[in-house]
């Protein structure tokens, strides 16, 4: 009996006919000739049905792709604002190219191949390099606008109403949340789920609609923002069209992953799975709900929300506050709960404690949104509710931040050798000092004194940089050599070199605006003897000069710790040492 | 009743307890008897089949897809 994996490689060929390769991975247990006859007629008959399929399929492609041609060009025609036109220039442009490409491969010989015993990585090593290639994009945004910020001279004359503060904004909030932090989130949960269910990603070729789909979200997005297309709903920019795609591209997602677990190996669903699956089910919720919007013309980018006035505002906050609850925390918890275990080379510190904190935060986090309404026209009730919600769960993310760091008990000797896991260990250390800053912030009395002023934007910078950004370098670093199949990484002193320099860009960053925020917060409520405000805005502007400069310094120092990082990777896949092929798995050139 | 009262005080009430008891339902759970057996077990699922997927159990032949790639 044959137990090892079995690799079947049926090609189609015209001219030939059909030939069976067979090729097996554990040392010869069953030869080629041994495979019956009976079973080669069955392959022939599933492969000759296969690629009738195929060839159906791509009729049907065919036609929809020429009709979203057709459709982009009236668009392009008769288009009402910038920001649609480049939108569906560009979106013809890719899909002509797509419709070339579908009809040159039609009616091709089929090579089809069973993969079922490998892991579907080649989507993966796309989404480390879009990760990573996002990541410095949205970095370098970010440096940009913090300069813009100290030196308003750099909002060019020639580039208003495209380069500015304004329009730039968006355009970093939206690639390191969306682009670096949405593909690092991807990537790792295709990787992730495949391991834990030690099962091949479902779908097929699912999986690269969803990457490339999402690709295209993020070009459109970011195009749009530039160009003037923004429904100026925070975090929720995009506009009507460029919301519609990305639901198609989600609901994808989640097939792909929850395919993946319903034909799960293992009879657990391993905890990061929740963590993600929660991340993947409440941000379609979110995006639905909050983009409930009517174009104005189907020509057009502009739409209007139907909800109105303070029930926008909670909406939106709603959405807001759990974009950070489930995007930027749960997804990225979906990551520590595997990779942290992986590079430690232990499991979880507790387990038990990772199902408690599963579902204490999902149960909190939904409520958290109206801290961000404090002294608004929304209802007394529903800030106090909000912010009591966000006070507790303070209780869940040091739960799970201590169960993070408590993986390493007894391992503690590694965060002197190993830089990576110094990354992941100081990313987990922000994430629980960022919850406790935040439920302190959205107590009412603080609030009044840190809202709307650049304290705010610390505590978002040193969750983002410091827990998002960190624990996405520490996979990306875990990653690379084991999807690239090499021994190691190409050199630890440069992830030492990166850990110090985004650390202290951090600390900078964080302190800075600390200063900064909580001096704006005190110059506006000074008054005098006889209750008028002491301080002009403009005087908060003038004071707040030499913070600005250190926080975009330590954005340099994190931009030039990402640049290293990219460095080190590309390197690691052109010049580290291959791992040699392991004995038990065959693993066939791709 | 209003639309909104009616609704505002389901959720005070029973939406609450339901909530309240399946969370406080789901820290029981897990402290239930052989849990922690278990746990060890799934805590350990990081560990295996990190290179490839679980064998098929049966030699019926994996189904064909992905064409081209």
């Amino acid at each position: 009996m044959c137990t090892g994996n079995i690799f079947i490689y049926l090609c189609l060929s015209q001219k030939t006919g059909y030939c069976l390769d067979t090729d097996q991975s554990s040392g010869g247990c069953c030869p080629t000739i041994q495979q019956p006859v009976k079973k080669v007629l069955r392959y022939k008959r599933i492969a000759q049905g296969m690629a009738k399929g195929r060839n159906m399929s791509n009729y049907i492609k065919l036609i929809v792709l020429g009709l979203i041609v057709l459709f982009a060009a009236i668009g392009s025609n008769y288009a009402r604002d910038l920001a649609y036109q480049v939108h569906a220039i560009l979106v013809m442009i890719i899909a002509g190219g797509l419709f070339i490409w579908t009809l040159r491969n039609t009616d091709e010989p089929d090579i089809l191949v069973d993969r079922s015993a490998e892991y579907m990585d080649d989507v993966i090593r796309y989404g480390v390099i879009a990760t990573a290639f996002w990541g410095v994009v949205g970095f370098l945004a970010g440096t940009f606008i913090a300069f813009q910020l100290a030196f308003p001279g750099l909002n060019f004359e020639w580039a208003q109403g495209y380069l500015n503060f304004g329009r730039l904004r968006p355009l970093h909030t939206s690639a390191v949340i969306f682009a670096f932090g949405g593909n690092a989130l991807i990537a790792t949960s295709f990787y992730v789920v495949q391991r834990t269910s030690a099962a091949r990603l479902w779908g097929g070729n699912l999986a690269w609609f969803v990457f490339w789909g999402y690709q295209l979200f993020i070009v459109l997005a970011a195009t749009g923002y530039v160009l003037g297309g923004t429904q100026s709903k925070e975090y929720a920019e995009p506009e009507w069209y460029v919301d519609l795609w990305l639901t198609i591209v989600w609901v994808a997602y989640l097939a792909v992953y929850l395919g993946t677990i319903i034909k799960r190996k293992e009879p657990h669903i391993y905890v990061a799975n929740w963590f993600y699956l929660a991340f993947i089910v409440t941000v379609a919720m979110l995006h639905l709900v909050n983009n409930m919007t009517i174009p104005v013309s189907i020509w057009g980018s502009k739409s209007v929300i139907v909800w109105s006035g303070v029930q926008d505002a909670m909406i939106q906050w709603w959405y807001g506050h759990n974009a950070v609850g489930f995007f930027l925390t749960a997804g990225f918890l979906g990551m520590m709960y595997y990779f942290i275990p992986k590079q430690a080379e232990r499991p979880v510190f507790s387990y038990k404690l990772s199902i408690i904190h599963f579902w204490a935060l999902i149960f909190l986090y939904i409520w958290a949104g109206p801290h961000h309404l404090h002294y608004t026209a929304l209802p007394d009730w529903a800030s106090t509710l909000g912010m009591v919600f966000s006070v507790v769960l303070w209780m869940p993310s040091w739960g799970g931040m201590i169960n993070g760091l408590m993986t390493l008990s007894g391992a503690w000797d590694k965060l002197r050798t190993d830089p990576v896991i110094r990354m992941m260990v100081i990313s987990v250390g922000f994430y629980g000092m960022s919850t406790f800053e935040g439920p302190m912030m959205s107590i009412r009395a603080v609030n009044s004194l840190s809202h709307y002023t650049d304290w705010t934007i610390g505590h978002v910078h040193s969750g983002a940089l410091g827990w998002n950004g960190m624990i996405t370098f520490g996979a990306l670093y875990f990653l690379v050599p084991v999807l690239w199949k090499r021994e190691r990484l190409y050199s630890l002193q440069m992830v030492s070199w990166h850990f110090w320099l985004a650390t202290i860009g951090i600390v900078l960053y964080a302190a800075s605006m600390w200063v900064t925020g909580i001096m704006e917060g005190l110059m506006w409520r000074e008054v005098d003897a006889n209750g008028f405000l002491v301080n002009s805005f403009a005087d908060t502007v003038a004071a707040k000069f030499p913070m600005y400069v250190v926080r975009a310094l330590g954005g340099v120092m994190f931009v030039a710790g990402s640049l290293i990082m990219c460095y080190n990777l590309w390197m690691t896949v052109r010049k580290a040492p291959a791992k040699e092929a392991s004995l038990t798995v065959a693993v066939p050139a791709e | 009743m209003e639309e909104y009262t009616l609704l505002r005080q389901f959720a005070d009430s029973w939406m609450l307890l339901l909530l309240f008891a399946f969370f406080v339902g789901i820290v029981i759970w897990v402290f239930r008897p052989g849990a922690s057996k278990e746990y060890k077990d799934t805590a350990n699922i990081p560990f295996r089949h990190t290179d490839a997927p679980a064998p098929q159990q049966d030699d019926k032949p994996a189904e064909i897809k992905e064409a081209r790639k």
